[in-house]
């Protein structure tokens, strides 16, 4: 049973889903692809928020509610045409309701000031406030009638109740298959007044008593507005195992419960193991349980889990996996080995096993829509702070990812919209004079590319303009004046810790805190960000994740005694270099020669530290992977072992992060390997220009 | 689940004590989740010279610091024979190599006493303070100390 502050937290709960079917409603008007019923979702949705906050006593909430509902009214009465003045008041007005409702849940509330200008300025937009209302507004508990099937207030008493009897008798089968008559009687009686009479007549001597058979039957007297076919709908189940005769007002029954002595209750309490654990009088409904039918299910029946279950669930499937590894390594080196059966279930494990983490990791997974739903917002404020006209635009909002993933993208996301109208678009007046529409155009489109998620922005501005970054860079002393880059590299230079382009700084981007800062959040979730751009016609920045944070293909390889673990998603190939395809580039660099690509040669036990030098036989297979956006970098390992699912195991909890190490994982032999990061193992170069390690402050 | 054999009177203190470098040491006995055999470490790069890696303790990845190392003393020799206590430290878990775990003490608390004065400053960080116990030194180690106070912000 929901207590009073669950019930809360699932109005929030609604309120947000709400929200955005608000917002999305709106934003169909404007882009005028509403169909018939989208202004009565609009107002739906404010209606139901409405009657939520009323049931919890939101004053400021309801006052706010109502009156941005009787304005949605005019609009569905067709009083109101929706012009674009009105929709950005609405618009303003919805965004601003999901403040109010977000203050509320943090227990505070919005400044009345602000609450009654934004609300005024609707109804101003709505002709001068016209639509008031004449009589004081009291509040009255509304059910809510959304779409989520969720009431707040009282079921209004209903009009005509029936008197309906009702005879059920379980047959021994019905037991079988775990049917308990103490639930059905508790959906039965619900919250109308009722009256159960067992009817023990069938019960046979102790002796005789089998307690697999079913002796008792039930007749049900209750008073309710539900139909027959609901009543009945209730023992669908049980249909075939039992015997249901259901007798409305005023009808003679069709079948007469079989007439009997009475038997004292006594003797059904007798100690004997009734089918029926439960005594029905325990059936009288709980006071207070006002659980109604969900009304008219949505389409796709869904259940709110804890996510905490979830992952727990996926801790315990990470052990499963791992002890998978270990039970096949120990079979395969058992001498009995090469039995065909042992092979066949060995593989059958660790299919099943990859298809329950499959589906796990489905739990996890959501669509990237809700997250996509709010950088609408982002960008109405953004361009209107900027000055600028903008509109974004969503492709691929249905493609799913794991939800901490989502949630850890939200600031870095946000951060890029919000350069992207501040930095990236022009403003209206410079787009018409080279003959673009006034009005940009933000890109965000995310899509599933080999094992991975990739999320783009993308503006229609000017585009990245070199000559002033370099500039700009030169100035800050990022890079040397006479430094030879590419424009890759001159992109690439947005990303700088401390760069900002902007000339004026603005409230919404340009304190230098912007490229680098999503770099690095999108690097902390084992992503990558890539920029384009072509100028006069825009950017793009391409953001490419994993699609779980709990498992990946790894390749599991050797280099100074270690056994470490390459992402397998990061690498391009392996080979066996030629003597002839190294050369050495001063004192101790060396690239590596593949088909005419020259590919800096890093040996992984030296970037680690765990080695000075090689000896021979030490480092001569090359597994070349990619670096983010910068290109490729040859590895040079000792050997490799195998290509395997691993676990994903923070080292942050219990030690700290380390350069050029992603994370760690545990091996089929229960020894621990560390993943390593290609991207960052490669930015840090030789160890002389480490970072200060972890632990080592003292 | 220490169920019974816990003290919770504030003025007896139960102490875990071991050997390393050949010096006593101890800890309190409520920072201790396990004490288990050596086993290989993963290394960890550009780590300090006391983590000697890391190992799999049950799912969870465990640093292991060589205490002696840690201390500034004499690191020690790597046998099969060392034991790690496993310890909570401000809700981290790793595990100090040690050479043996001597026993468990029961002291009033008045029985430690705070670090003499002539020891270094570095010594008198770690150390909490010192109990003499049949005719033996045994310091007593300040467990938060072993770890940087923010390992997070040195990363």
């Amino acid at each position: 049973m929901a207590g009073p502050v669950d019930l809360k937290d699932i109005f929030f709960v609604e309120a947000d889903e709400l929200l955005s079917a608000l917002e999305e409603g709106l934003r169909a008007i404007q882009t005028g692809a509403q169909e018939a019923d989208t202004v009565n979702a609009v107002f739906r949705a404010v209606h139901s928020i409405k009657g939520g906050a009323g049931a919890f006593d939101l004053k400021a909430l309801v006052g706010f509610a109502h009156r941005f509902e009787t304005v949605l009214d005019a609009l569905r009465a067709g009083q109101l045409s929706p012009e674009p003045a009105l929709l950005g008041a609405l618009l303003h007005a919805s965004d601003h309701l999901a403040d109010m409702i977000s203050a509320s849940r943090r227990g505070g509330a919005t400044d009345p000031e602000v609450d009654e200008r934004v609300i005024a300025a609707l109804e101003a937009h709505a002709g001068g406030g016209g639509q008031k209302e004449e009589e004081a507004f009291v509040f009255e508990p509304l059910a809510l009638d959304g779409p989520f099937g969720m009431d707040f207030a009282p079921i209004p008493a209903s009009q005509v109740l029936r008197r309906v009897t009702l005879t059920f008798r379980p047959h021994a089968g019905a037991f079988a298959s775990g049917h308990d008559p103490a639930l059905l009687m508790r959906d039965l009686c619900g919250t109308a007044p009722c009256e159960v009479t067992l009817d023990p007549s069938a019960l046979p001597d102790p002796s005789g008593f089998d307690p697999g058979q079913s002796y008792l039957s039930w007749t049900v007297v209750l008073q309710t507005e539900r139909t027959d076919r609901q009543l009945l709908a209730i023992f669908e189940f049980i249909e075939g195992s039992c015997d249901l005769v259901l007798t409305a007002e005023g009808q003679a029954p069709a079948e007469a419960p079989p007439a009997a002595p009475p038997r004292a209750a006594a003797q059904v309490a007798a100690p004997f193991a009734t089918p029926s654990p439960t005594p029905v009088a325990k059936l009288s409904p709980p006071a207070g349980a006002a659980a109604s039918p969900a009304s008219g299910a949505g389409p796709r029946p869904t259940i709110r889990v804890d996510i905490d279950r979830v992952d727990r669930l996926v801790d315990i499937l990470g052990e499963l996996v791992i002890h998978q590894a270990m039970l096949t390594e120990a079979i395969e080196q058992s001498p009995g080995f090469g039995s065909v059966d042992v092979d066949r279930s060995l593989d059958q494990l660790r299919q099943l096993s990859r298809q329950i983490q499959e589906s796990v990791m489905a739990i996890r997974a959501q669509p990237v829509k809700p997250l996509f739903d709010r950088m609408h917002r982002i960008v109405r404020e953004a361009s209107m702070a900027a000055g600028k006209s903008a509109r974004l635009v969503t492709e691929g909002e249905a493609t799913e990812v794991d939800k901490t993933i989502i949630e850890r993208l939200a600031d870095p996301l946000t951060h890029m919209i919000r350069n992207a109208v501040d930095h990236g678009l022009e403003k209206p007046a410079r787009r018409e004079e080279i003959g673009k529409p006034s009005e940009g155009v933000i890109k965000l489109s995310a899509a599933h590319r080999s094992g991975r998620i990739v999320i783009t922005v993308q503006d229609d501005g000017a585009g990245i303009d070199r000559e002033k970054v370099r500039q700009i860079a030169v100035d800050k002393g990022l890079v040397a004046a006479n430094a030879d880059l590419s424009p890759q590299e001159i992109d690439a230079l947005l990303f700088l810790p401390g760069f900002s382009t902007a000339s004026e700084i603005s409230a919404l981007s340009g304190r230098g805190v912007g490229m680098d800062v999503v770099r690095s959040e999108i690097a902390g979730l084992g992503g990558r960000v890539g920029i384009a751009s072509v100028r006069g016609q825009g950017t793009s920045l391409t953001v490419s994740l994993p699609l779980t944070l709990a498992v990946l293909d790894g390749m599991v390889f050797e280099a100074a005694g270690q056994t470490l673990v390459l992402p397998v998603s990061t690498i391009i190939e392996t080979l066996r270099p030629d003597p002839g395809m190294r050369h050495s580039l001063g004192q101790t660099d060396s690239v590596l020669d593949v088909r005419g690509r020259c590919l800096p040669l890093v040996d992984v036990g030296m970037a680690l530290g765990f080695r000075r030098s090689l000896k021979p036989g030490e480092g001569e297979i090359v597994v070349v992977v990619e670096r983010g956006d910068d290109g490729a970098i040859a590895l040079m390992v000792d050997g490799i072992r195998d290509q395997r699912q691993v676990v994903i195991k923070g080292l942050e909890a219990n030690y700290g992060q380390i350069a050029g190490i992603a994370a760690a994982t545990v091996l089929g032999d229960g020894s621990i390997a560390l993943i390593l990061d290609p991207t960052d193992l490669a930015v840090t170069g030789p160890v002389a220009s480490r970072p200060v390690p972890p632990l080592a402050a003292e | 689940m220490r169920a019974s054999g816990f003290v919770t009177d504030p003025d007896i203190r139960e102490l875990v004590a071991f050997r390393t470098a050949g010096q006593d040491f101890c800890i309190d006995i409520l920072s201790v989740r396990e004490i288990r055999g050596w086993s290989r470490p993963a290394l960890l790069p550009h780590a300090p010279t006391y983590v000697q890696g890391v190992i799999n303790l049950r799912g969870a990845v465990v640093p292991i610091l060589d205490l002696a190392r840690r201390l500034g003393l004499e690191p020690i020799e790597n046998t099969d024979r060392n034991v790690i206590i496993v310890a909570a430290i401000q809700n981290r878990i790793v595990g100090l190599l040690v050479e043996a775990v001597t026993d468990i003490l029961t002291v009033p608390a008045s029985d430690v006493q705070p670090t003499p004065d002539l020891a270094s400053e570095t010594t008198r960080t770690m150390l909490r303070g010192v109990v003499v116990q049949d005719s033996r030194l045994i310091r007593l180690l300040d467990v938060a100390q072993l770890l940087p106070q923010d390992a997070e912000a040195a990363a």
